[in-house]
């Protein structure tokens, strides 16, 4: 069987995803074995220029340049992996969204701010269709690994559609809410085994929001806690600010 | 005299982190321009931290690098935890280089292995070596998942870590945590062993330098990676605080990250420069290493970065180990795990005040500089990276090297070239993420 030709691309971003899959050690070597890696900058100099089987896509679209080089990517790829949150939902980058463009364009370059084109951040899938998405900041590598096989075989993957506190219940972990701070866990999507929480932090939200959250609930339990409302916003505004762009933006 | 035409156009330089173009004219012999060009997009990163609570900083600023994380981590919870005037406990320090050196480790040995030994085996990238050199592939990835499930269970992660935050760590590795991270490391030194083994084979450029070398520096006898104050091997020292008289930023026009100088028109920072400025603190084991691989201070190759990288891997490794042996003997407090969040409970007292941290990350000193208000939200972020320290040093290098290689083929000078800036082992997503900084309210 000829193996699949895939390709990994980095857009705006900190890499750290492609790190995840060097992470894998020795494991990777058979991942290797059944598909036929042809382009990878950080790792590679080799290039290919015909069409990709599995083109996987880190990093939110910033630039102008970007948009051209995602079209021209989605042209000549059969299937388009976006993975990590700056792909799957504009993740951090989006924080920039929170901002008047060109205010955080000259607080950051000056005058000459100009020099530097930027558009409001974007999902990958708000500008070029997405077929497969892996979420988190970064990528859960098992996750990443059932989403790889799914794509091989053609078959779809269903991100899970309930809230983190599902797999954190499951992994008897306290709730935040009753160590009296606030957490993301309630309206996020699940499929990272609750990492944070597991290790003592709070959920920031970096999968996403699930398809319907439960806004009633939400608010029941920060009145309960009292936890202000507008600090839970702030925090769903760090990784989820992309949800709210409009097409024609 | 060779009267040749030379130019040299690399676009989106492979095998390092970020992007980055090599620019080469030399016109009938005469070098007229030779520049490494950053063309990384930006990602406004200290616009986004402003108005964010300072104990979200870590979180944010972690994910300006996946490859650094941990060290953008414990400089920017220097950073915040100096601001807010906080002082942490002896473990939670101790606690921290660990981490250090698990990243340092890391960050060392994916450069030397997956990004500096292809060009030295000869080959375009690791995926060759899978057929010609199983072993030392294997070994690499085995390596670097060692340091990867250590920092699992110290922080949670190694690619944005989970537990380190400001005041502490929201989880303390339990006995049967220590033994795990011991018996791994201890497993290492075999492999640790072959590295140098392997180092000691290979053919470094020879090619020679002399620069300044910046890196913390220390009285004690302790290798300087987390605290310290700035020295150079020009004999400057300062306070973490005149970090701006250190790096004495400004802008070039080819390239969208700022250059830095010092006494000279250059320096350096980074793994050979630590190696330069603190030798005699190394472990033992490291300095023998040194001495296998043939490398001793004041080192002015700077291909030879990645030698002292490996050097430095020797060090962590057999620091670490003695850090997790005495937590052992010693016992954790676990009443120290903290649970902070955006400090919903005020468990860290606020107050207006500006902090800077200064860590050395595997490519040299990482500064954050963040002033906060009384309400512990961001008012002002700045960052120094290291690669930006070292652009200017590589562009010096290349314009003493280009006339040196004028006899080689176009191919072979390319590589020259690349291989340089290689072994700086830039961080390009870094230094863009952060690039012309300039505070236009300030």
């Amino acid at each position: 069987m000829r193996k699949p030709k895939v390709a990994f691309f980095d857009f705006a971003c900190c890499e750290g995803c492609q790190l995840q899959i060097a992470n894998m050690g020795e494991p990777l070597l058979d991942l290797l074995g059944s598909i036929d890696v042809v382009e990878f900058r950080e790792v590679m100099s080799e290039k290919w220029d015909k069409d990709y089987d599995v083109a996987f896509i880190e990093g939110s679209i910033t630039d102008p340049h970007a948009v051209e080089r995602i079209k021209k990517i989605r042209q000549r790829s059969k299937v388009l992996i976006a993975y990590g949150s700056c792909a799957t939902i504009g993740g951090v980058n989006g924080m920039k969204n929170n901002f008047e463009l060109d205010e955080a364009r000259k607080y950051v370059y000056g005058q000459q701010y100009t020099f530097f084109p930027s558009i409001k951040t974007r999902a990958v899938h708000q500008v070029v269709p997405v077929d497969y998405f892996v979420n988190g900041c970064p990528v859960y590598i098992p996750e990443l690994v059932a989403v790889l096989k799914a794509a091989l075989q053609g078959i779809p993957y269903y991100v899970p559609d309930y809230a983190v506190c599902v797999e954190c219940k499951l992994n008897e972990n306290v709730c935040m809410y009753e160590r009296g701070v606030g957490c993301m866990g309630p309206v996020t999507r699940a499929g990272c085994n609750s990492w944070c929480i597991n290790n003592g932090n709070i959920c920031y939200g970096c999968r996403g929001i699930v398809s319907n959250p439960n806004e009633t609930g939400a608010k029941d339990v920060l009145e309960k806690y009292n936890i202000p409302m507008d600090l839970v916003l702030n925090k769903m505004n760090m990784y989820n600010k992309c949800r709210e762009l409009k097409d024609n933006e | 005299m060779n009267k040749r035409n030379i130019k040299i156009n690399v676009e989106y330089l492979t095998r390092v982190e970020g992007h980055g173009n090599i620019v080469v004219d030399v016109k009938e012999g005469k070098l007229n321009m030779c520049n490494l060009e950053i063309v990384e997009s930006p990602r406004l990163f200290e616009a986004m931290l402003r108005g964010r609570s300072v104990f979200e900083a870590q979180h944010i600023t972690s994910r300006i690098c996946g490859i650094c994380s941990c060290g953008h981590t414990l400089a920017s919870i220097q950073a915040a935890e100096d601001a807010l005037g906080f002082a942490p406990s002896a473990q939670t320090i101790k606690l921290r280089k660990l981490l250090l050196h698990y990243e340092i480790l890391d960050s060392h040995l994916l450069h030397i292995y997956l990004l500096v030994a292809p060009d030295l085996l000869g080959v375009k990238s690791f995926v060759p070596l899978i057929d010609t050199h199983n072993k030392v592939v294997r070994r690499a990835l085995r390596m670097k998942k060692t340091c990867n499930d250590v920092c699992d269970i110290l922080v949670g992660r190694h690619v944005h870590p989970i537990s380190a935050i400001v005041g502490g760590f929201t989880k303390l590795p339990r006995v049967k945590d220590l033994d795990a991270m011991l018996a791994m490391l201890e497993g290492m030194r075999p492999d640790m062993e072959a590295s140098v083994e392997l180092f000691k084979a290979v053919n470094i450029p020879e090619f020679e330098r002399d620069s300044e070398y910046v890196g913390l520096v220390s009285d004690d006898n302790e290798y300087p990676l987390l605290m310290g104050d700035l020295g150079s091997t020009d004999g400057v020292r300062m306070k973490k605080k005149d970090y701006r008289k250190v790096t004495n930023e400004f802008v070039v026009p080819h390239s969208s990250a700022k250059h830095t100088k010092l006494s000279r028109d250059s320096f350096a920072v980074g793994a050979l420069a630590r190696f330069n400025l603190s030798y005699d603190k190394l472990h033992p084991k490291a300095k023998a290493a040194a001495e296998a691989i043939g490398i001793k201070p004041k080192c002015i190759n700077p291909y030879m970065n990645t030698a002292a990288q490996l050097v430095e891997c020797v060090h962590c490794l057999e620091d670490a180990i003695q850090i997790i042996t005495d937590f052992k003997s010693e016992g954790i407090n676990y009443d120290e795990e903290i649970l902070v969040g955006v400090n919903e409970k005020n468990v860290i007292p606020v107050k207006a005040g500006k902090g800077v941290g200064a860590v050395e990350v595997p490519r040299g000193i990482l500064y954050h500089e963040y002033e906060i208000d009384d309400e512990g939200k961001m008012v002002h972020a700045n960052c120094v990276i290291p690669t930006n320290q070292n652009t200017n040093n590589v562009e010096h290098d290349m314009r003493k090297l280009v006339p040196e290689l004028l006899s080689k083929s176009d191919e072979e000078i390319t590589l020259a070239l690349e291989m340089l800036v290689r072994a700086y082992d830039p961080c390009i997503s870094c230094s863009a993420h952060f690039l012309d900084v300039r505070f236009v309210n300030r």
